[in-house]
């Protein structure tokens, strides 16, 4: 369990973390997910104790990172690939880290055979590709075992194949019982994996809840109606105390009724429908309308909120 | 705690017992990490050839001259050493720097968090592979150079006074070199920086103590880091102001192991200062 009480982190002029206060779960999925600069990074950092916080504290199973006594038993952390001396082959670079926390060094090639880099292991790092540095840096996390998992955007700069590796590998150890947490700020990535959320804005805790509750607190539901009257349908809906306008698109979108009483209204008013489907915001529109005002770097232009339908 | 009830690990479960942070397993890591990367191998194989042939280049040339009554064919033969001592350096700061110019840092600290412990292996573990090929160099460069000074009659050998300390006190010298450089490069973390330093440190500063007038340079050259260091590698020692000495400092100089505790006071405050900053920053 990862604990975190009024974290705040400062670096120079920037506040990178504001006041965080949070509680990961054993056991699930969880995600943290914000723009980038939303702070994920700096967190994760706060975490592991690379970092000191300005103010606040977090723990790990009820002790700062530093204090626990076999860190790679507890935690393992993919933070950067690149986080490696590449002049160092695969082998040895998880040797040096296992011989720190007394790890058996059959350790090591066990992990290796585990993300398929065993062929690779006597080879010096820097020759590796992205993913074989990212499937490296898995290695070293799941060199202890540990309960807890933390990745830090691992899909960044995968081919499709590394990010079902990934994605795959999330969901076996969250299976196993671990808890994993994983950040990223590619809304989709998330709403296939994530079972609680986190999200960051500006360093702020902007959400804090599971991905449908995310997803249902943001949305207005809406039901879109396919009908050769469209004028009658608005009409109708308007003196039921609904609300429906015309898409553009040939369809009706209609919010304040259910579903039900939209095929009532029709059957008993003789209008024909051809389509009726509940509209679920996406976990994408949900995210950018919560972090609208948080988000550090934002492109100039018109807003490009495209309304996605039937995910779920 | 609801995790442990929900499923076993099936990923290759392992004790927690035996997953446990030792001041043993920190120096088998520092080990497996100085031993994995070539650097290592080229800049001691430079520091060994450098230490032996420079050695015999500087006892080569006093045969070329009369020597007087204070003549010191043993640390003659260990003149390589004011360069040598330059390549230890590097390695010393690389041990730490290279760490943080590859990220690499970030890995350690996280299988590795209580920093302290982190550096005093880093420390010990570096200690011994210089204080070893330190006595490879310097033990070679005496072997050559006495070689080289034997026709001319001017060699010595092992059983006379102060000459084996020298020889040892060569590969100390060395050892503490790399230090002092390790601790600087804790305190820069920067190579291009911490080289920077080291080599100003222990280069240049004693070639501006040459510049300083005579009078003060009886009381000023023989605190500066290389030269209170040398004196543990310097077995004859003349009463008076000396700039016959292979380091080319004038003043008077203090006892062999008087200079080299200032010398290790010197790498004791870099490595000091460097661990309270190390425990503090950010990584």
């Amino acid at each position: 369990m990862i604990e975190a009480r009024g974290l705040t982190k400062r670096y120079g002029g920037t506040l990178a973390v504001d006041n965080l206060s949070f509680t990961v779960e054993p056991g699930k999925i969880t995600g943290f997910l914000g723009p980038n600069g939303a702070g994920k990074t700096s967190t994760m950092r706060l975490i592991l104790g690379l970092d000191r916080p300005t103010a606040g504290t977090v723990t790990v199973n009820g002790k700062p990172y530093r204090r626990l006594a076999g860190p790679m038993g507890q935690v393992g952390a993919l933070l950067d690939t690149k986080a490696l001396h590449g002049g160092r082959s695969a082998y040895h670079h998880l040797l040096c880290l296992a011989q720190t926390n007394n790890l058996p060094s059959r350790r090591v090639d066990e992990v290796l055979a585990l993300v398929g880099l065993a062929n690779a292991a006597r080879k010096r790092c820097h020759g590796f590709s992205l993913g074989m540095g990212q499937r490296l840096g898995i290695a070293a996390a799941l060199l202890g075992n540990p309960r807890i998992l933390m990745f830090d955007e691992p899909a960044n700069g995968l081919d499709p194949e590394g990010i079902v590796w990934i994605r795959n590998l999330m969901k076996t150890l969250a299976a196993e019982g671990r808890t994993v947490i994983v950040s990223s700020h590619l809304m989709s990535e998330m709403e296939n994996i994530a079972d609680h959320l986190l999200v960051l804005g500006g360093g702020r805790l902007i959400a804090d809840c599971t991905v449908e509750e995310f997803i249902a607190a943001d949305s207005q539901h809406s039901i879109r109606v396919r009908t050769p009257q469209p004028e009658e349908l608005i009409r109708l809906v308007a003196a039921a105390g609904g609300t429906a306008k015309d898409d553009g698109q040939g369809a009706v979108v209609v919010s304040g009724l259910e579903t039900g009483r939209i095929w009532d209204l029709a059957f008993q008013n003789a209008v024909r429908l051809h389509e009726l489907a509940p509209v679920h915001a996406s976990l994408e529109q949900a995210f950018m309308e919560l972090t609208a005002a948080s988000v550090q770097f934002r492109a100039a232009g018109p807003d490009q909120r495209v309304p996605t339908e039937g995910v779920s | 705690m609801a995790a442990a009830q929900i499923a076993a690990p099936t990923v290759n479960s392992l004790p927690s017992s035996v997953s446990k942070v030792t001041f043993g397993g920190a120096l088998r890591s520092e080990f497996t990490k100085i031993r994995s990367v070539r650097s290592t191998y080229w800049a001691l194989l430079v520091m060994i050839v450098l230490t032996a042939g420079l050695g015999a280049v500087a006892s080569y040339t006093t045969t070329r001259s009369h020597q007087g009554p204070f003549f010191d064919p043993a640390s003659w033969s260990l003149g390589g050493l004011v360069l040598s001592q330059l390549v230890i350096g590097a390695l010393g700061a690389l041990v730490i720097t290279s760490e943080y110019s590859t990220g690499m840092i970030r890995t350690s600290l996280t299988a590795l968090p209580q920093r302290g412990l982190l550096v005093a292996a880093k420390v010990a573990v570096f200690a011994a592979v210089a204080f070893v090929t330190g006595l490879i160099s310097s033990f070679a460069s005496f072997v050559i150079g006495q070689a080289i000074m034997s026709s001319h009659h001017t060699n010595t050998t092992l059983s006379h006074p102060g000459v084996l300390r020298a020889v040892i006190g060569g590969a100390l010298f060395l050892t503490v070199c790399g230090l002092l450089a390790l601790g600087i490069g804790l305190l820069i973390r920067h190579t291009a920086g911490a080289l920077t330093a080291v080599a100003g440190l222990l280069f240049v500063l004693p070639l501006l103590g040459n510049l300083l007038p005579h009078s003060w340079q009886d009381h000023v050259n023989k605190w500066l880091p290389t030269v209170a260091g040398a004196q543990i590698w310097t077995a004859v020692h003349p009463p008076h102001s000396n700039s016959a000495s292979p380091l080319g400092t004038g003043g008077l100089m203090f006892a062999p192991w008087t200079g080299f505790a200032v010398f290790c006071g010197y790498a004791a405050i870099a490595l000091a200062a460097g661990l309270i900053l190390f425990r503090e920053r950010d990584a």
